[in-house]
C-alpha cells in the first residue's frame, strides 16, 4: 500500500512538472503572439503608401520613413559588400590555410570572444577610429564599416562550420584531377559549402538591420529630412527612426513608431524567406 | 560546364601564392578588431583619469557628468545595470530553462518541430521591438498593479530583457541535453525513473556547466543590452532598487550622451569612454567565466 502511494506521488510530480515546463514553452509562443498582435493593432491603420515615401514630420498623420528606408538600405548593402567577403575569406584562411599552430587557435579565440562584445561597444570603436581617426565623419561608410566588424564574427563562425561540413572525399577528388588549392576551392569546396554560408551571413545582416544601439553612437542622426546620395552622406536608419517615434510626447507617433516597425520586421522577413529559398535551392543542386 | 582554361604553371603558383597572403591579411582583422576595441576605449578612459581619480570613479555614489558641480561616481549606473540582470534572470533562467527540458526530454517530435523555429523567432526580433513593446505593452500593466509606477521603470525593461534572452538560455541548454547520451536515460528508465527524475538526475546534471554557462552568457548580454533600456528604463542614474522606479543603465548613459551634442575631447565625452571601459571589462570577464566554465567542467562521452 505505502509503496503504490510512493509511485502514485512520483508520477503526479512527472505530470506537474510537465506541465509546468510545458507552459515556459509555450510563454515564448504567447508573447510572440502577443507583440504581434499589439504591433499591428496599432500600427496597420498607419501604413500606407505616404507612409513609405514621405520624409519625417511634426505633425504624425504626415510623419513617413523614407529617409529611413532608405539609409537602412545603403548601410545593409554596403556592410554586405565589406563583409561578406571579409568574413568568408577569414573563415577560407582559418579552415583550409592556417596551419594549427598557437596563433590559429589564438585568432579563433579572439573571434569567440568578439561575438560576445556588446554591439554599443563596437559602436565606440567607430566613433574613435572611423568617424574621428580616419576622418570619415557620420557618414554611411563609417556606420557600415562599424556594423562590418559587429556581425563578421556571426559570419565568420557559421561560415567555418559550413566549410568543414564539406566531405574530405570530394576535395581530394579535386586534387586528384591536378587542380590547385584555390581550384579546388572555387571549383567544389565553396559551392558545397554555400548553403551553410548563406544561412550564416544572412543571419549576420539581419542582425545589423536591426541594430540601432552603435549606430547612435556613431552618430547617425535622429531626424533626417534629405534622403542619402552617397556613402559619404549622414544618415539614419529604421531602428533609429522608430526608436525617435517612440520617444516623442505626442501619443500618435507611438502608432506611427509601430507602423515602422511593421516595416522593419516585413523587410527582416523578406530577408530571411530569400535565405531559406536560396538554401533549399542549392541545397537540391547539391544533392543531384 | 565551365571552359577549363590552361595557364602557364608558374602563373598559377604565383596566382595560388597571392591568394594565400591576401586571405592570411584577412585571418589578421580580427585581432586588429580587438586591439582597435582596446585601443580606441582605453585611450580617452585614459585622459578621463588624469581628471577623475579611479576611486571616486568606482566609489562615487552620483553620477552627475554634465551638471555643475559635476559628481563622478559610476555606482548608480551599475546598480541600474545590475536591477535590470537581476529581473532579466528571474525571468530568463528558470522559463528558458524550462523550455529547453521540455523540448529535450518531453515533447513529441513534431511538435518540437513546431516549437523550437517559434522560439528562434522571437530570438530574431530587433532589441527596438521589445524595447516599444516595453515600453506600450508591459509599463500600462504593471501601472494597473501597481499606480505608483514611473512611466519609465527597471521592472519593465528588464521583464523585455529577460524575454529577449529566453532563446539563448534555452537554445544553449537544449543542445547540451540532447547531446548526453542515450544510454544514461536508458539506463535510468530501465530502473523504473519517471521522465521527471531522469530530466531531474541524469540530464541535467551532465549538462550542468553548459546550462550554467548559458546563464552566464545570457546575464551578459543583458548587462549589454541597450536598446531596450534606453527606450523604457528611463534615464536618472539612481542607486536604487526599486524596480518600479526609473533608473539608468551604463548603456542607456551612453546613448543618452550619444543622441546629445557633447564636443569632441570634453569631460562629458570622455566619460562615454570610460563608461564604455567598464562595461566591456564585465561583459569580457562574463564571456571568459562562461567559457571556462564550458571547457572545464564539460564531461566527454
Amino acid at each position: 500500500m505505502k509503496e503504490q502511494d510512493i509511485t502514485k506521488r512520483r508520477k503526479i510530480k512527472n505530470k506537474i512538472f510537465h506541465a509546468l515546463i510545458f507552459l515556459c514553452t509555450l510563454f515564448g509562443i504567447f508573447i510572440l503572439s502577443v507583440l504581434l498582435f499589439s504591433i499591428l493593432s496599432k500600427g496597420l491603420k498607419w501604413l500606407s503608401i505616404d507612409f513609405i515615401t514621405n520624409f519625417p514630420s511634426r505633425f504624425p498623420k504626415k510623419a513617413g520613413i523614407y529617409p529611413a528606408l532608405l539609409g537602412s538600405l545603403w548601410l545593409i548593402i554596403l556592410t554586405a559588400l565589406i563583409s561578406f567577403p571579409v568574413g568568408i575569406g577569414t573563415a577560407l584562411y582559418l579552415e583550409e590555410y592556417a596551419k594549427d599552430t598557437k596563433l590559429t587557435e589564438f585568432i579563433k579565440l579572439n573571434i569567440a570572444n568578439l561575438a560576445g562584445v556588446p554591439a554599443i561597444i563596437y559602436g565606440m570603436l567607430g566613433l574613435a577610429v572611423f568617424v574621428r581617426m580616419l576622418g570619415l565623419g557620420r557618414s554611411i561608410l563609417s556606420g557600415a564599416l562599424t556594423m562590418s566588424l559587429l556581425i563578421l564574427p556571426t559570419i565568420i563562425i557559421s561560415s567555418q562550420e559550413a566549410l568543414r561540413s564539406v566531405p574530405e572525399s570530394l576535395k581530394q577528388a579535386s586534387y586528384a584531377l591536378g587542380t590547385t588549392k584555390w581550384q579546388t576551392i572555387t571549383g567544389v569546396t565553396l559551392p558545397y559549402a554555400l548553403p551553410g554560408i548563406l544561412t550564416g551571413t544572412i543571419l549576420g545582416i539581419s542582425r545589423a538591420l536591426g541594430e540601432a544601439a552603435p549606430l547612435i553612437v556613431v552618430g547617425a542622426l535622429a531626424y533626417v529630412s534629405f534622403v542619402p546620395k552617397t556613402p559619404f552622406d549622414q544618415f539614419t536608419v529604421l531602428p533609429i527612426q522608430i526608436f525617435n517615434w517612440s520617444s516623442m510626447p505626442k501619443k500618435e507617433f507611438q502608432n506611427v513608431a509601430a507602423a515602422g516597425i511593421i516595416v522593419l520586421l516585413f523587410i527582416l522577413l523578406g530577408i530571411n524567406s530569400i535565405a531559406i529559398l536560396l538554401r533549399n535551392k542549392y541545397q537540391i543542386r547539391m544533392k543531384d | 560546364m565551365k571552359k577549363i582554361v590552361f595557364e602557364s604553371k608558374e602563373r598559377i603558383k604565383k596566382n595560388e601564392e597571392v591568394i594565400k597572403k591576401l586571405l592570411t591579411v584577412l585571418g589578421f582583422i580580427s585581432i586588429f578588431t580587438t586591439v582597435g576595441i582596446i585601443f580606441s576605449l582605453f585611450e580617452e578612459t585614459f585622459l578621463f583619469f588624469r581628471r577623475v581619480s579611479i576611486v571616486e570613479f568606482l566609489t562615487g555614489r552620483e553620477w552627475t557628468p554634465l551638471f555643475e558641480p559635476p559628481k563622478f561616481g559610476v555606482l548608480p549606473l551599475v546598480a541600474g545595470t545590475f536591477l535590470i540582470v537581476i529581473i532579466s534572470s528571474i525571468i530568463s533562467i528558470p522559463i528558458g530553462l524550462g523550455s529547453a527540458i521540455y523540448l529535450s526530454e518531453y515533447a513529441p517530435k513534431k511538435v518540437r518541430k513546431v516549437l523550437k523555429p517559434t522560439l528562434e523567432i522571437l530570438a530574431g526580433i530587433p532589441s527596438i521591438v521589445y524595447g516599444y513593446f516595453a515600453l506600450t505593452a508591459i509599463t500600462p500593466i504593471i501601472k494597473t498593479i501597481f499606480p505608483e509606477t514611473s512611466v519609465y521603470n527597471a521592472l519593465s525593461a528588464g521583464i523585455a530583457v529577460g524575454i529577449m534572452t529566453v532563446p539563448l538560455v534555452s537554445s544553449l541548454s537544449e543542445d547540451a541535453m540532447m547531446a548526453v547520451p542515450d544510454s544514461l536515460r536508458l539506463g535510468a528508465y530501465a530502473l523504473g525513473a519517471t521522465r521527471y527524475e531522469v530530466s531531474k538526475d541524469i540530464v541535467v546534471p551532465t549538462a550542468f556547466p553548459t546550462i550554467v554557462a548559458s546563464f552566464i552568457l545570457a546575464i551578459s548580454r543583458a548587462v549589454g543590452e541597450t536598446m531596450i533600456v534606453a527606450m523604457a528604463a528611463g534615464s536618472t542614474p539612481k542607486l536604487t532598487f526599486n524596480p518600479l522606479e526609473s533608473i539608468q543603465t551604463m548603456t542607456g548613459y551612453i546613448v543618452q550622451i550619444s543622441m546629445g551634442d557633447v564636443p569632441y575631447g570634453s569631460i562629458g565625452y570622455r566619460t562615454l569612454f570610460a563608461v564604455g571601459s567598464l562595461l566591456f571589462l564585465i561583459t569580457f570577464t562574463l564571456n571568459l567565466i562562461s567559457r571556462y566554465v564550458m571547457r572545464r567542467y564539460r564531461r566527454a562521452y
